[in-house]
């Protein structure tokens, strides 16, 4: 018996290894005009992987005060051998994964993946957004220069706007009244522990979801997709699927060796809490286009402020959009056309008002 | 009967008692009054130039918002409309005020600590005996008229407080209210003296601190004229004053051989080099023996000197060049995207190197200003080192990315072949 034979009846004699194997080699991915839309979720998968990979090499030298962690990270990109590389994958991993992240859920709504048996991988799905949304505004503030300070300063002051809850959330948050070195302290807790953790579980959630309900066919293809012979309908997900998957991967690791060789993430300067904040500062554009809204709205609206009030219509919004599967149950029908409507109306304000905020920002 | 004729008394009565408060009205209201408040501004507002002087302009004035007005300075009695009662000696009015009389008068308050200190305790008292010690007092004192008084550069009735941005004493105007007079030609005759100065003035890089810059502490005339004085507080002479800001180079001066030779010549120290009014922005040609140079209006071919301001200026050119080749390759290193930080932060040493020899010129010695150079040639060298494994840093980065690339290239074309090979497997053996 070869010796691979022999670890998986090793394995086999444990975990029930031929099962599982069979169950791969059986699991199906349907094929279709849209097919391609699936890949976007394995490679926000794969571009997690490689932010822990990368996030546990920094660790090895990144110090979490502030009179070090300017300086540590400065010591990475400039001493440290392969650290500029290390760390400007983490920082180009992180934007990529965040717009693949939003990619995957826009195309989910637009597929109408989220509908009937689907709901909780949906809510899952967007659990982990809101988490992948929290890694890029807590790493933010890590490497501590002038923008990072600043961004989180008018971020948390944001957060300060809730209603009832809104200063505690704003304490909890910076540690404090002011962004300081507790501030960093926490962001990097929850950077490092906290926020993996739970995106751990709710990617396991979300994996088992998918294992257990298989992927959902668009309703506007469906039609045509069960017209299909059954050989032309699907593609085994081993090797087939997964090949193709790994393809993506090794594509987006191209774009991203590219990216961080090419232009290197920058140091800045060290965060000066005494001055004052940069003229035009602004966030990432994952937040450009919340904050060029509250940026519009009047400073006073009835009875609160604008911003209290655009603080909560995004909270309300968002709530909306995580409940959208059960407000689109419908196979066909009129709420599957709002649906989309909302949708499209969703995805052309997200994209207009990101490239409102830095045209004015180029101005 | 009886509550009639009241009534009817009583309706009179108010109809009386109405048309006396109209009449109260009409003669209570100013322009019917037998007196008035200030009858200087109502006549003078209304009469033609050179008498006329308007309500609202002298409003403005910094004497109106301290409560003085026109008796203040001419006396008078400002609460009645009788030209005669209003302006009668009995009633203190002094008459037309001649342009010798103006400094004295104004002195009279201006020079009186006691009384200043009431509305301001930080304004000088001095300015009438600073005047008295100028050319333009020296020559009143003489009889000459033409000259400025104190009306003449802060103004008459619509007198601003220096400070206030429409003054004519304010320091973005104050070249200006000189060059009244001083830039007038025919004005000037008189006097034999040049009326260039103004536009040397704004030719200078003085003027461009103030105008252009903003920088209101930028020398302008009354910096190194005095502004009453005829030069400022606590400085002999107008050729010191320079001294006052420039103080290193000034020191390194005074230690010079050229101190004592100007002195002998009768030469005023940095003017000599820099000009008074048209100080333009010293560059290194100043110093040497090329084109633009000054050294060589004194020193000939062979000289010590000549032979000294050579050697100036080819370290500060060296220098200069090697601070921009190592800029030029750590600007190209950082665009590229290797940090290199420390290596432009460390560049700032040779710059405060140039600087300090160009200040050390001032000693019109080369071994000071040698002292500088190599200094700052040593941090150049430095920097560029740092800059050449920069650049070193970002070709062997790319030459990775270059390999990554291929090998992840090869790899995705190794998938498609193999997801080729095993689909036409599946097909082969649907087909069975």
């Amino acid at each position: 018996m070869s010796p691979g034979a022999q670890i998986r009846n090793w394995l086999d004699d444990r975990f029930g290894w031929d099962d599982l194997i069979a169950f791969l080699k059986h699991k199906t991915v349907p094929l279709h005009r849209y097919s391609y839309w699936y890949y976007l979720g394995g490679i926000t998968l794969f571009l997690f992987s490689l932010q822990v990979v990368t996030g546990i090499l920094l660790l090895l030298y990144y110090r979490p005060t502030p009179s070090d962690a300017f300086e540590s990270v400065q010591y990475i990109m400039t001493q440290a051998r392969f650290g500029w590389l290390i760390r400007s994958i983490h920082s180009w991993g992180a934007n990529l994964m965040i717009f693949t992240a939003f990619a995957h859920m826009f195309s989910v709504a637009f597929l109408k993946s989220y509908r009937k048996p689907r709901e909780l991988t949906w809510l899952s799905g967007m659990v982990l957004l809101f988490l992948v949304l929290g890694f890029g505004f807590s790493g933010y503030l890590l490497p501590w220069n002038t923008l990072a300070f600043f961004a989180t300063t008018v971020g948390t002051s944001l957060v300060g706007q809730v209603p009832l809850v809104g200063h505690w959330l704003l304490i909890f948050l910076r540690g404090g009244q002011d962004v300081t070195g507790a501030t960093l302290g926490r962001f990097f807790a929850f950077h490092v522990a906290l926020l993996p953790g739970l995106a751990t579980a709710f990617i396991l959630v979300h994996l088992v979801l998918i294992q257990r309900f298989g992927m959902s066919v668009p309703p506007r293809v469906e039609p045509e997709w069960k017209a299909k012979p059954p050989e032309q309908r699907e593609i085994r997900f081993f090797p087939n699927f997964l090949l193709r998957e790994l393809m993506g991967w090794y594509l987006a690791l191209g774009v991203l060796g590219s990216l961080a060789a090419l232009k290197p993430w920058e140091l800045g300067t060290k965060a000066d809490p005494f001055a004052s904040a940069p003229a035009g500062i602004k966030p990432e554009w994952y937040f450009m286009f919340m904050f060029e809204t509250l940026k519009l709205l009047p400073a006073k609206m009835w009875f609160m402020t604008g911003e209290s009030l655009g603080v909560i219509a995004f909270g309300i919004a968002a709530l909306l959009w995580t409940l959208l599967p059960f407000f689109d149950h419908e196979r066909q029908g009129r709420s599957g056309r709002w649906a989309a409507g909302v949708v499209v109306f969703a995805l052309a304000y997200v994209v207009a008002l990101t490239a409102y905020g830095y045209m004015v920002m180029a101005k | 009967m009886e509550g009639k004729r009241q009534t009817r008394m009583g309706r009179t009565g108010w109809t009386g008692l109405l048309f006396s408060f109209a009449l109260c009205l009409m003669f209570a209201s100013p322009a019917h009054a037998q007196t008035t408040q200030n009858s200087c501004l109502d006549c003078h507002s209304r009469l033609d130039p050179p008498l006329q002087v308007k309500a609202e302009v002298f409003a403005r004035s910094i004497h109106a918002q301290k409560g003085l007005s026109c008796v203040s300075c001419h006396g008078g009695d400002p609460t009645t409309d009788d030209m005669a009662r209003a302006m009668s000696p009995a009633a203190g009015f002094k008459g037309p005020i001649s342009r010798k009389q103006i400094p004295a008068l104004c002195a009279s308050c201006h020079s009186n600590a006691a009384y200043m200190r009431g509305f301001d305790p930080s304004l000088r008292t001095d300015e009438f005996s600073q005047y008295q010690t100028s050319v333009h007092g020296q020559l009143l004192a003489k009889g000459d008229t033409k000259v400025a008084v104190c009306t003449d550069c802060h103004g008459l009735h619509d007198i601003r407080a220096p400070s206030d941005p429409q003054s004519s004493v304010y320091p973005l105007n104050v070249a200006k209210t000189c060059a009244t007079c001083h830039a007038n030609a025919a004005y000037m005759k008189p006097y034999k003296i040049p009326t260039d100065q103004y536009a040397s003035y704004t030719a200078s890089v003085h003027y461009e601190d103030l105008t252009v810059k903003g920088d209101l502490s930028a020398p302008t005339c009354v910096t190194c004229h005095g502004s009453h004085g005829a030069a400022p507080p606590g400085v002999t002479s107008v050729v010191n004053v320079c001294s006052t800001c420039h103080i290193f180079q000034a020191e390194l001066f005074d230690k010079s051989p050229h101190k004592q030779a100007f002195a002998s010549m009768g030469l005023p120290g940095c003017v000599v080099c820099h000009s008074n009014h048209r100080i333009v922005e010293p560059t290194d040609a100043f110093i040497g023996t090329g084109k633009g140079a000054v050294c060589v209006n004194c020193h000939t071919r062979g000289d010590p000197g000549y032979i000294a301001a050579a050697r100036i200026h080819q370290g500060l050119t060296e220098l200069t060049v090697s601070i921009q080749r190592s800029d030029n390759i750590l600007s190209e290193a950082e665009s590229s995207g290797v940090e290199v930080g420390s290596a432009l932060l460390e560049l700032n040493d040779a710059r405060d190197d140039l600087m300090k020899a160009r200040v050390s010129v001032h000693n019109f010695s080369v071994a000071p200003v040698e002292k500088n150079i190599q200094a700052g040639l040593a941090v150049t060298q430095k920097t560029y080192k740092a800059g050449v494994a920069a650049l070193a840093e970002r070709d062997y980065r790319r030459k990775g990315l270059g390999i990554a690339l291929i090998v992840i290239l090869a790899v995705v074309i190794g998938f498609g072949l193999l997801i080729k090979k095993v689909e036409s497997r599946n097909r082969q053996e649907t087909q069975k």
